[in-house]
């Protein structure tokens, strides 16, 4: 019963109120706020802005989340061994997840800075000259999908580490036994193994995907002219910069209206293909 | 071409002694059991013939060639493991076919082959089924089925049938008895339940602290024990072991063994009395009996004489109530005699038998 309040005060009530006022005109000194219907949704459809975010959003998720879950099956394959120093390992593929995205996004500020960041003076060894990583509306997605995913994978590989831990060994020496390669024993019996694991971190990555915006406060601010911007960020920034609530109430729909949608494809799609034991 | 040689082989984890200076042939088309209490190193000489673990010194050898440190899937062994090491995301036919679909085997060759072995085991109607949806003894028989299709003449089991309840254990042994006899298998057999060992080896080996405690047929360890170890090890309840010096009254010693004491080597060592071969009478050691276990058949006796236990199976319908005065006897030929170094002392009129 409590946590049904809570929830019905924090979550459903806010989401009621989001719609109702995605209906509604903005208010100003003389004019007040009146019921405008779909209004809102077709400036929306027609906002040039809008659309590039979405775009964004779609090849931010794209570049994030196959990259990051590989690399963290990868990386808890490597520390699920004995190898030397182990603890030492996973606990450096662990520590990005620690770090608040703020800090992150500061340290990698400095690793793009132009000509003076670390990436720069690297690559100047090598006689690359100076590049705007940030600056370069080609560059600047792509500079801040890798370091989303070098926050992301080493949180990812706990939850891989885990669940091949609880793969019984003789799995593997009943198929060495058989003849199978390491790899054959990965894609035919690891691999779909860890389906329940792959779900779950998918889930997360998607959703991380749409709601993670601290490293844009940090790193770009949406730009340059919007090349870095992603949903989450364009709401806020028409509801607490261009003060146009009820414009971003109905972009709100929107980004929940691709949650659920995305939420209920991976359980319904996916579920179908996950063994669990 | 299957018969399997190990010599002098060891296994160590650091200081830990796992396998000492272990030898012993099994002949093709054979089951040898490996038989021993928890921690005796049997599984891990069933892994090192499999090459799941590397040996530390000694060999191995399966039919003509020396597979000390080949690659596992190279030796031409099978392995049903005590866990069955079913792969939970297939079907049973997927899992029965594992291995040849690793091997490349046509998929006609592999129809023929999931039938055979199916139909040998009991599965066919069970081949869509994971093995979440099977109960143990069918997992069981997916492990013995995906061991057959390998047409592998070798064999090694991991106490397989400890999973399994007191009927089921019954008939599973004699299936893989006769499944083994039929293929001519060769198999090793790893348990610690003597009665396995009894009823389904051709030879045993016997294992007590990575060491061989002594080798040979089933009838061989029961008749004659080389060491007081393997005199309890094998039957239940436990042959009873009598130290001589505890003994006090000779007189009545003398009666419970047929009469007459024979002469020296009475001091120091052991006498050892299989339970059936103790018979309770009016003359005789003299004991107190402490518990009994009425089996319908026969009736278990747990008394005392001082200090020392012994069991009797007694059979016949007498009741004997706890506290009870009785007297036990033997016949001579009944009884074993060990040195106090728990070895053997070979009685020259019983050698011929």
């Amino acid at each position: 019963m409590p946590a049904a309040i809570l929830l019905i005060a924090f979550t459903h009530y806010p989401t009621v109120a989001t719609v109702i006022d995605s209906l509604f005109s903005k208010a100003t000194a003389i004019r007040p706020s009146r019921f405008v219907g779909l209004l809102n949704y077709q400036r929306m459809l027609d906002d040039p802005i809008f659309w590039k975010v979405l775009a964004n959003n779609a090849w931010f998720a794209l570049g994030t989340i196959p990259t990051s879950i590989a690399l963290a099956i990868v990386m808890a394959l490597f520390v699920n061994r004995a190898i030397p120093g182990r603890s030492l390992v996973r606990m450096a593929y662990f520590t990005p997840t620690v770090l608040p995205m703020i800090a992150v996004a500061n340290i990698w500020l400095f690793f793009y800075t132009p000509d003076i960041g670390l990436i720069d003076q690297i690559a100047g060894w090598f006689g690359f000259s100076g590049h705007n990583w940030l600056g370069d509306p080609n560059t600047v997605l792509p500079a801040i999908m890798v370091m989303t995913v070098w926050k992301e994978a080493g949180f990812f590989m706990i939850f891989y580490l885990a669940a091949m831990q609880n793969i019984p060994p003789e799995l593997e020496e009943a198929s060495r036994l058989e003849g199978a390669s390491r790899w054959y024993y990965f894609r035919r019996v690891m691999f779909p193994l860890l389906m329940p694991t792959t779900l779950f971190v998918l889930v997360n990555a998607v959703l991380n995907s749409f709601k993670l915006v601290d490293h844009l406060f940090v790193l770009t601010k949406g730009g340059p002219d919007n090349a870095s911007n992603l949903l989450l960020y364009y709401i806020f920034e028409t509801a607490f910069s261009y003060f146009e609530t009820h414009f971003a109430a109905a972009l709100t729909m929107v980004l929940l209206v691709i949650l659920g949608v995305m939420a209920l494809l991976q359980f319904f799609v996916l579920d179908k293909r996950v063994h669990y034991r | 071409m299957s018969r399997i040689e190990i010599h002098e082989l060891a296994k160590q984890w650091g200081p830990v002694v796992a396998v000492d200076q272990v030898s012993f042939t099994v002949t093709e088309g054979s089951l040898t059991v490996l038989l021993g209490p928890s921690g005796c190193g049997k599984s891990t000489i069933l892994r090192l013939i499999a090459g799941l673990e590397k040996v530390s010194s000694g060999s191995i050898a399966i039919g003509e060639s020396e597979v000390t440190h080949l690659d596992p899937a190279k030796r031409g062994v099978s392995m049903v493991f005590q866990s069955y090491a079913l792969f939970p995301h297939l079907n049973v036919r997927e899992n029965i076919l594992f291995g040849l679909k690793v091997r490349g085997v046509s998929p006609s060759d592999r129809r023929a082959r999931l039938e055979e072995s199916a139909r040998m085991v009991g599965l066919e109607e069970l081949l869509n089924r994971k093995p979440a949806q099977l109960s143990g003894g069918q997992r069981q028989r997916v492990a013995l089925a995906r061991s057959i299709v390998s047409r592998r003449r070798v064999c090694l089991m991991d106490e397989p049938l400890s999973n399994l309840d007191a009927k089921l254990r019954a008939e599973m042994r004699d299936e893989i008895r006769s499944l083994q006899q039929k293929l001519g298998l060769t198999m090793v057999y790893v348990t610690h339940d003597q009665v396995e060992a009894m009823t389904m080896a051709d030879q045993v080996v016997l294992l007590k602290k990575g060491r061989v405690e002594q080798t040979g047929r089933p009838h061989d360890l029961y008749e004659r024990p080389r060491t007081t170890f393997a005199a309890q090890f094998m039957g239940s309840p436990p042959m009873n072991l009598l130290q001589l010096d505890l003994i006090e009254a000779r007189s009545a010693l003398a009666a419970a063994w047929g009469g007459t004491l024979p002469t020296g080597g009475l001091t120091g060592g052991y006498i050892g009395v299989r339970p059936e071969h103790v018979l309770v009478g009016d003359v005789g050691l003299p004991v107190r009996v402490s518990a009994t276990d009425y089996l319908g058949a026969e009736t278990v006796l747990r008394m005392a004489h001082g200090e020392q236990t012994l069991f009797g199976k007694i059979g016949g319908h007498r009741r004997y109530a706890p506290g009870e005065q009785l007297h036990v006897c033997w016949s001579a030929e009944a009884v074993h005699r060990f040195g106090a170094d728990g070895l053997r002392i070979e009685d020259p009129k019983r050698v011929s038998s």
